[in-house]
């Protein structure tokens, strides 16, 4: 219950905003951000009452919901949170509360419906996260999406029409083909069992030809691919990530290209692992060439926005390498890479909102010099430029670095390329700080260091990035049931890719006779 | 006949009832307020008539009509649909100086002949239904005369729906011809029994679907759409999109069920043809559009092609996705061309897309209706638009139509793109508002109330779709046995 009460919180808070928007602008600001906390309370409280849940036996699931809803159709309300989940829900409210923070000053127009949006898009993310059926993960996947038009089409910057619609149509066109698959599977299962469902349960256990099982993950990951973004369909996201206002990028590249990562976890690897298979080589290739693709464009931006915003492109590449390379530790390290960039990235999104206030312009070519008048600004932004640069310590480079040994194993030669793009992030990342903060002030402006409200903004993002740095083991051992479940259906297949990859510092489950069966995940489903 | 026939007719001898004294009240005294309470009344009697008849057997008035749960679904859907347009019609029409009584025996007509059209089982009543179906309307959509572009489409509505009732006509003669029957069971049972289906039939056939083509407005019967629904008042343009083309559509399907049409797969391919050029067009000319009447017509005419491909599933699930489709359109285009009414003043309608520049920074409420009208056009979800169209894919995909429904998809994305625009163009910040003249607030309160009736209904269908898909299960189960 627990579950809806976090989704329904933020519908009803941005609906309360709206309506107390047009009294007075303050109320709104007051109300999201008490909204978010109070799901952000709710969350953490579950990971707190978690351990005592893990003492059951295989209880991957920490808490699950379900309601009849359309009955006809078998679709179901079916929440149900698990480790994943569970961090994803917790990044989701921490971007969340920052994302109404950083809007307190920017956001002056249309407060109410402004943060109607913003609790919205939240509420979307929310479900996508929750969801465990499948109509209902489409419903919330198109959820999310209106709110976060009008954010960009609104509040946006001057390019806002065009950056909008091009996300939008995207994003939908591709959500489209997803639903085609969903609605594929959901016949060939029911006309196999008889019992037509949407039930991601019940679904796992759908058997179909290799040819179908193909069509059918690529409608899926049409949809996550575009999301994520990979490569060759990446591009509404630099319009997309330059133009939303800074809350919006944050949530964009935060939150909700995390949703593409957590689709491709969730659905595609224990829905269609010989598909999966056949495709990784393939799929590894392209997130390689995004990660490459992605450093280099990166380096070449004037915009500032817009190159943070290619960053991502690169920081995603390792994403799908990580989730094609199909053993515990690549995997490890894809959740820990979603964390730990949607906290840097998220980061750099709102230095680079600072400076416009301050500047107003995203052109790297005339900023420079900052450090001399801005030096708390200038620390925070070392920070976490080496983050994105997978400095040791910092977060990120535990994601990287656990992505690249699981995907080692898996494809060696595309591995080496994908270090390479470490190297090149290393010269993006450091051509930011020269730019900005080194060097001759081109300007006659005087940067004013960090207010209060910005500092009360950067210092947690700060200590959390050390936080997964120094000591990633909870997110590890949070996230660990989960992977174990979406791999089920890899460890028995023989393969040379799939060594038993039982970690070190990972306690050793005693192998039941569960995981023996040859099962496509699920076996700890909910019933 | 006897009394049951007049209990089983009941909604539309109240209809009959409400134009004629109507048409008395008029030649009284002129009264806009009168007259409109009374179609009002007539409207509310001839649906709480249909409770009264209630889902029993099939019950047939030989040899014409044939009243079953299909058909109480449906006049209930049409007469609805015609009280939400006859209540946006007082405050468009009272701010209006010409003589406005005259509008609702029309308007009644109209719905009575819809009626007709849905409980025919026959070609003779069919064509009845259709005829004062359409002689209505052409007074209906030229009603407004002194407008610049009422004649227009009058006149041009006028001469395009006379020739395809003539097509029609020649078409079931041919029909006629052949089979020896009209009756909609008979010439099924004729075309059982003939091992090869005369050529004659076949040109009756395609000389019916003209005919029924031009009343749906699907390609390539389409021309007439964006000049009629521009050239008509607003209420008229609501009217023409749902009442008129929700009749056909049930003659449609009734008429497949009966002759068994979709096992012939000449008709199949006829109409999935006219499906994908429906969408195709319908979207691709909808883009280049300024005008939102016209380009809400462009729409349609793409919602028709969805609403097809659906229909060509021929399942008892297909069936039940057009009627779910055609809940949700109507829900929608009332609401849409409701907006539109709420918006125009003396001189024209609020039909530009300046007109709607900032909307949402005026009058924060109708654009925020108008806005979920458009979403729901456009699928997305929180609206009945995405179920229904859910339903329409699901009918698809389960019937294998895998180009029916690739070509749906990506139409759908094309459609977001003009929907998209309307919808930005009224929350641009641009604010180059003139205030319309107010009318007596009064009556703006009966339009605003029926459009905030509609977004909210709009809404539960696209939370809660279970309700209506049960009611719409148990009534129009009736339409698979094929009854004499």
């Amino acid at each position: 219950m627990i579950l809806l009460w976090m989704i329904v919180i933020l519908m009803a808070g941005g609906v309360l905003a709206w309506i107390t928007g047009r009294v007075n602008d303050a109320l709104p600001r007051w109300i999201s951000l008490l909204t978010i906390l109070a799901n952000l309370a709710l969350a953490v409280w579950l990971w707190l009452a978690e351990p005592a849940t893990a003492l059951v036996p295989k209880g991957a699931w920490i808490a699950n919901l379900s309601i009849a809803w359309i009955p006809q159709w078998g679709v179901g309300f079916d929440l149900a949170l698990d480790g994943l989940s569970l961090l994803m829900l917790l990044l989701t409210f921490v971007l969340g509360f920052l994302a109404v923070l950083v809007s307190w000053n920017e956001i002056y127009t249309k407060v109410g419906f402004f943060h109607f949006n913003l609790l919205w898009v939240l509420a979307g993310i929310t479900g996508v996260f929750l969801t465990m059926d499948l109509f209902l993960f489409y419903f919330f996947w198109e959820v999310m999406l209106i709110p976060m038009y009008f954010l960009i089409g609104i509040w946006g910057h001057e390019n806002r029409t065009y950056a909008a619609y091009k996300f939008f149509i995207f994003t939908q066109a591709s959500g489209l083909l997803m639903l085609l698959a969903i609605l594929s599977l959901y016949f060939i299962h029911g006309s196999q069992t008889g019992i037509y469902t949407f039930n991601y349960f019940e679904l796992l256990g759908t058997s179909f030809s290799p040819a179908m099982g193909m069509w059918l993950m690529f409608g899926f990951l049409a949809a996550f691919l575009v999301k994520l973004p990979v490569v060759p369909f990446h591009s509404w996201l630099p319009d997309a990530h330059s133009q939303a206002p800074t809350a919006g990028s944050v949530i964009l590249a935060g939150l909700l290209l995390k949703t593409g990562a957590y689709g491709l976890l969730r659905f595609v690897l224990p829905l269609f692992p010989e598909a999966a298979i056949a495709f990784a080589p393939w799929a590894m290739l392209l997130g390689v060439i995004g990660i490459i693709y992605g450093a280099i464009l990166a380096y070449s931006q004037t915009d500032l926005k817009r190159l943070v915003a290619y960053t991502s492109v690169s920081h995603m590449g390792f994403v799908i390498l990580g989730v094609f390379a199909f053993n515990e530790l690549a995997l490890q390290g894809v959740v820990m890479q979603m964390i730990t960039h949607g906290l840097s990235t998220g980061a750099l999104f709102i230095m680079a909102g600072f400076l416009y206030d301050r500047i107003h312009t995203r052109n790297i070519e005339k900023m420079g010099g900052f450090w001399a008048t801005a030096p708390k600004m200038g620390v925070i932004a070392l920070v976490f430029v080496m983050a994105s640069l997978g400095l040791p310590g910092l977060g990120n480079f535990i994601a990287e670095f656990l992505t690249l040994i699981g995907s080692w194993q898996a494809n060696n030669w595309l591995t080496v390329f994908a270090t390479i793009g470490v190297v090149l992030a290393t010269a993006y990342s450091l051509r930011i700080l020269k730019k900005v903060y080194y060097g001759q002030n081109l300007t006659d402006h005087i940067i004013h260091d960090l207010s209060g409200r910005e500092m009360l903004i950067m210092v947690p993002m700060v200590l959390l990035i050390l936080w997964l740095g120094l000591y990633p083991q909870p997110v590890i051992d949070l996230a660990k049931p989960s992977i174990d479940e979406q791999l089920q259906a890899y460890t028995n297949v023989p393969e040379d890719r799939t060594i038993s990859m039982e970690k070190s510092e990972s306690t050793t489950q005693p192998t039941d006779t569960l995981s023996q069966l040859k099962t496509k995940g699920g076996a700890y489903g909910l019933r | 006949m006897v009394l049951d026939d007049f209990l089983h007719l009941m909604p539309l001898l109240i209809l009959v009832m409400g134009s004629l004294i109507t048409m008395l009240v008029i030649a009284v005294k002129r009264y806009h307020k009168i007259i409109y309470i009374i179609t009002m009344l007539s409207l509310i009697a001839a649906f709480a008539s249909l409770f009264e008849i209630g889902i029993g057997e099939p019950y047939h008035i030989s040899p014409l009509f044939i009243v079953d749960g299909f058909a109480i679904f449906y006049i209930g859907l049409i007469l609805l649909s015609s009280l939400v347009v006859a209540m946006l019609s007082y405050a468009y029409f009272e701010q209006r100086e010409e003589r406005k009584e005259e509008y609702y025996i029309l308007h009644i007509l109209a719905t009575l002949g819809a009626c007709v059209m849905v409980i025919s089982k026959h070609f003779g009543a069919l064509f009845l239904g259709l005829e004062v179906l359409s002689v209505s309307l052409y007074g209906l959509v030229a009603y407004l005369r002194t407008r610049e572009r009422s004649d227009e489409a009058g006149i041009k509505y006028l001469i395009l729906a006379a020739m395809s009732s003539a097509f029609l006509l020649f078409g079931m003669a041919l029909v006629y011809a052949m089979s020896g029957s009209m009756g909609f069971y008979e010439i099924g049972l004729y075309l059982a029994a003939s091992q090869q289906v005369p050529l004659i039939l076949i040109v009756g056939f395609g000389l019916m679907v003209v005919g029924i083509g031009f009343k749906l407005g699907v390609v390539p019967f389409h021309m007439w759409t964006p000049d009629v629904y521009e050239g008509a008042p607003a209420p008229v343009t609501a009217f023409i999109a749902t009442v008129s083309k929700g009749g056909m559509v049930a003659v449609l399907i009734r008429f497949f069920m009966q002759t068994n049409g979709f096992n012939y797969p000449t008709m199949i391919l006829i109409f999935t043809i006219i499906a994908i050029a429906s969408m195709f067009a319908g979207n691709i000319l909808a883009l280049m559009q300024n005008n939102v009447k016209r380009i809400l017509a462009y729409s349609s005419i793409a919602h028709l092609g969805y609403i097809l491909v659906a229909f060509l599933a021929g399942n008892a699930m297909g069936i039940e996705a057009v009627t779910f489709y055609l809940v949700a359109y109507f829900i929608t285009s009332l609401g849409a061309f409701g907006i539109i009414t709420l918006l125009s003043d003396e001189e024209r309608d609020a039909e530009q897309m300046e007109d709607y520049r900032g909307l949402l920074w005026r009058r924060p409420w109708t654009a925020a209706a108008f806005t979920a009208m458009l979403l729901s056009l456009a699928g997305i979800p929180l609206t009945a638009g995405f179920v229904g169209k859910f339903f329409v894919l699901a009918a698809g995909v389960r019937t294998e139509l895998w180009l029916l429904v690739v070509m749906l998809a990506l139409n759908s994305v094309i459609g977001l793109y003009y929907y998209i625009k309307i919808v930005a163009v009224m929350f641009s910040q641009t604010n180059v508002g003139h205030e319309r003249q107010a009318l007596h607030p009064s009556a703006y309160l009966v339009s605003g109330g029926t459009i905030a009736l509609l977004a909210i209904l709009l809404i539960y269908v696209g939370v809660y779709p279970a309700g209506l898909m049960q009611l719409i299960e148990a009534l129009i189960i009736s339409i698979y046995a094929p009854v004499m």
